[in-house]
């Protein structure tokens, strides 16, 4: 209640003040800290500091510059998330009576001047447009009284920026493609509109709980501090700004009829509480059980409709692009720790929710709806799968490759993995059959006698043989040497060869033996690495071995997926080849199915991975011979020669080769997807314009965004290359299907 | 074997999970989509009867990353797999014979002198079937 947080923050004041002479430095350091990290709470704390600056005005002066001194620190190393709390809380310290409102004003000029600079990327400008803008909802009223004048200037110019301002990447963010029922807006945008709403009210603004406002006569009597003039620190080449976002918005005033009313999108109250649901996620997303306390424990629980406001927050995150705030298994797991402390009425919303998002499937951006297969697969898990799939029987009827029965489809796919065949026929209609899984069955093409007239079938026999009588890798070579070369006249004196059927009759056999468990396929995988590797040394082994993977596996994708990372890792094939062969016209069937993208991302960031592990070691080896050089310098020690560092400059220069090479076969990679993407999508858009066809089929649609996600979930690395890819491949005579990912994605920093 | 402080120390830098309270019917797969949630897996090692050498209830799940460990630790502990509410646990790491259950009848000392009749993990506890 009011009354106590009033008589805690009188009797906090009095117990710091007193331990000032002893504990100063800590004091400072703490609030400091406070107003750094625990956004959410805000105005209690700037209450507080209230209350000591009118005990102690020293006190006071020091705290202000001890937060500017913590401001420019964290501008510095790119902390800029951190940075527009601490501007908030300064800017909530004029209605604390701490810091003078001219001097705030005067600060704000010059972040809004920031966007005058020449030759800077517009994300800088972005975000000191948004520290100014974002603190508004809380002092706003109290700027403008003193400073009217002056804030006019400061918003015409606001908008006069936010008009001239490019929004190429607006669209590489949206959940939805479509604006209804609510536009996904730039949140530059947004917020605008809030804020002019709130000056078209008269900066009333009544959400923001201000503890300060019961102390008023004595912090008014408080002498004020003026803010030091700030200048904004220097764009660099190691600055980076956060990226743009889209708001997202699911829900408005007519989804909870029967509760309070929930404010507008374009109010400044919607702003504030999806800023601190935002934060409060932020702090304390590492224990779930205590996040979903605090997310639900937000005050102002009558007055809004705190549990559509918690679930759109969350949804908000899960589906935010490029990548959401954090891991997401642990937005499904907050879901669940909500739903068990609101048992009465959370679950219903969240219900309300899935039922709006599968409604919305034909426009959400592809990524999302990986992520919103994965969270309903994962959440029923924890319910004994139960939902009202009849609901759903509209997509019975449409074609399978639209988005409706394609979710479906690949959300029984997840369930299945998270349970067995059985369950899922059981769990759904009947009717629903025609989406189900398969079966995961390994498909062996030597099985049956009637197969005996196949070639390799004697030959594959012979193998099943050998390898249950423990036989060892040289066996194997020799049994496999019998087995003919249908492409007869590649034999040359090389010695291996490729020859598809070995590497057929060999793997085809292995995995259905193996095919008991995943550890059984591993074992094989390891007993016979010396066989794969031989069989698969050259590139078009590497991809003959995947093909052969899929033909043994197509049933059971998770058991694709794990092969094909085993034999990535135990190098058996490299990432190259796996990208090669998810564009390769065999698994065209497969191509917009859920499982293969998960294969091609997880490969990428096992290349990531590998290159920055390399690098480490590589710094690390260099940070030793540093040191062995200061150590010598000390021991000023003749004898030592230079000799000793031989083995060390020897070990960096092999690193060095080996980080060269690592990120050649980055690059390599990232090239050839993007090559084959383009191929692809150039083949569709050349056929659609021929044939007079609409160039928007699901396919298309899916195979576009399947491009932008790999731009967006590697954006760090892309980057490195945009040189090359502007000149080689991105290039004007590209059809502006295909060119405007690109140029969004360039948007994206620019 | 070790003193506290090698194990508290061990227990500090592992990527390995001990995973108790599962169906004695939960497979390596089902296991592996979920604990593959919170990042790449290395190794699962399933738990097993001593005497019938079949799944006994619990396995131990080894990731590449601490951190991908810890995540689990996080939001998989205390969720449900196979309808069933699983618990984690930081383990040391796995040895040769720790796959084994340490019960008399070959299956975990939990299930030795259990009361309950629990359909996913045998029936009753040994000591009550053999009543």
């Amino acid at each position: 209640s009011n009354s106590s947080l009033e008589s805690n923050l009188e009797g906090l004041a009095g117990v710091l003040e007193a331990d000032l002479p002893n504990y100063k430095s800590k004091i400072l350091r703490i609030l400091c800290t406070v107003a750094r990290l625990l956004p959410e709470k805000l105005t209690v704390y700037t209450t507080l500091v209230g209350l000591l600056n009118a005990r102690n005005y020293n006190f006071g002066g020091e705290f202000v510059e001890a937060m500017i001194r913590q401001l420019k620190e964290c501008l510095k190393v790119n902390m800029y998330n951190e940075a527009v709390h601490l501007v908030r809380f300064l800017s909530d310290l004029v209605n604390c009576h701490v810091i003078a409102a001219p001097s705030m004003v005067a600060m704000f000029e010059n972040f809004v001047s920031v966007t005058q600079e020449e030759d800077v990327p517009q994300v800088r400008c972005d975000w000191y447009m948004f520290a100014f803008l974002s603190s508004l909802p809380w002092v706003g009223k109290e700027l403008y009284e003193k400073k009217d004048a002056e804030m006019d200037r400061l918003l015409s110019q606001t908008e006069s920026y936010l008009k001239r301002r490019q929004k190429i990447h607006v669209p590489m963010l949206q959940v939805w493609t479509a604006d209804k029922p609510h536009p996904q807006e730039e949140y530059l945008d947004c917020l605008w509109s809030q804020i002019q709403k709130l000056k078209k009210d008269r900066w009333q603004e009544r959400h923001i709980l201000r503890p300060y406002l019961a102390f008023d006569s004595i912090l008014c009597e408080a002498l004020q501090h003026n803010l030091p003039p700030f200048t904004p620190p220097p764009h660099t080449e190691d600055s980076v700004y956060p990226m743009p976002r889209v708001i997202f918005r699911m829900f408005d005033y007519t989804d909870d009829p029967e509760g309070p009313v929930m404010p507008g999108s374009h109010s400044v109250e919607r702003f504030v509480i999806e800023e601190n649901l935002h934060c409060i996620i932020k702090s304390h997303w590492k224990e779930r059980k205590t996040c979903a306390a605090q997310l639900l424990s937000y005050p102002g629980n009558n007055k809004i409709p705190l549990n559509y406001h918690i679930v759109e927050v969350i949804f908000a995150e899960l589906f935010q692009l490029p990548s959401p705030p954090h891991i997401e298994v642990m937005y499904t797991t907050l879901l669940i720790e909500l739903c068990k402390l609101q048992p009465g009425s959370l679950p219903q919303v969240l219900a309300q929710a899935t039922e709006m998002l599968y409604m919305r499937l034909d426009t959400m951006n592809t990524t999302c709806v990986d992520r919103f297969i994965n969270w309903f697969s994962h959440h029923l898990s924890n319910f004994q799968f139960r939902w009202s799939w009849e609901d759903w029987s509209d997509c019975l009827t449409q074609d399978l490759e639209k988005p409706k029965p394609k979710f479906v489809r690949e959300v029984l796919e997840k369930c299945m993995r998270l349970s067995y065949h059985q369950r899922i026929i059981d769990i759904v209609p009947a009717s629903f059959s025609v989406l189900s899984p398969a079966n995961p069955v390994c498909i062996y093409k030597y099985g049956d006698e009637s197969n005996r007239s196949l070639p390799g079938y004697t030959v594959a026999l012979c193998l099943t043989i050998a390898i249950k009588n423990k036989a060892s890798n040289d066996e194997i070579f020799s049994i496999l040497k019998d087995v003919p070369n249908p492409n007869q006249d590649d034999d040359d004196d090389e010695g291996f060869t490729f020859n598809p059927l070995k590497i057929e009759v060999f793997v085809q056999t292995l995995l259905h033996l193996a095919a008991k468990s995943f550890s059984h396929s591993f074992s094989a995988l390891a007993k016979f690495h010396e066989v794969f590797k031989t069989l698969a040394e050259s590139d078009e082994g590497k991809l003959h071995v995947l093909r052969v993977v899929y033909e043994v596996w197509k049933n059971h994708p998770q058991m694709i997926a794990v092969l094909v990372d085993k034999m990535i890792r135990t190098q058996i094939v490299d990432c190259a080849a796996v990208a090669n062969w998810i564009f390769s016209s065999e698994l065209a069937h497969d191509f917009t199915r859920f499982y293969i993208w998960e294969i091609l991302h997880s490969t990428i960031r096992k290349m990531n991975k590998h290159v920055l592990k390399i690098h480490k070691e590589l710094e690390e080896t260099k940070a030793r011979l540093a040191r062995q050089h200061k150590r010598r310098d000390s021991d000023d020690d003749d004898r030592s020669s230079d000799r000793e560092d031989g083995p060390l400059e020897e070990q960096i220069e092999r690193l060095q080769e080996k980080v060269e090479s690592a990120q050649s076969e980055q690059k390599n990679l990232f090239l050839v997807i993007f090559q084959r993407f383009i191929m692809l999508l150039t083949e569709h858009l050349v056929r659609c314009e021929t044939g007079g066809i609409d160039v928007f089929t699901p396919w298309y649609k899916s195979c576009i965004e399947r491009l932008q996600q790999i731009f967006l979930q590697h954006h760090q690395i892309i980057q490195q290359y945009m040189v090359t890819l502007e000149n080689l491949l991105f290039t004007a005579e590209l059809d502006h299907h295909i060119l405007a990912v690109f140029q969004q994605f360039c948007a994206l920093q620019a | 074997q070790g003193t506290r402080y090698d194990q508290e120390r061990l227990l500090r830098k592992s990527c390995t999970l001990y995973v108790g309270n599962l169906s004695f019917y939960t497979t390596e797969e089902q296991i592996h989509e979920l604990f593959g949630k919170s990042g790449d897996i290395k190794k699962i090692i399933m738990g097993l009867d001593k005497v019938k050498k079949t799944a006994c209830g619990f396995c131990f799940v080894e990731y590449y990353a601490r951190g991908d460990a810890e995540n689990a630790m996080r939001y998989i502990n205390g969720t449900r797999l196979d309808d069933r509410i699983i618990r984690t646990d930081w383990d040391a790491g796995f040895k040769e014979g720790r796959q084994y259950g340490r019960g008399r009848s070959g299956g975990q000392v939990r299930d030795e002198y259990r009361q309950d009749y629990d359909a996913g993990r045998g029936g009753y506890g040994k000591t009550v079937q053999c009543q």
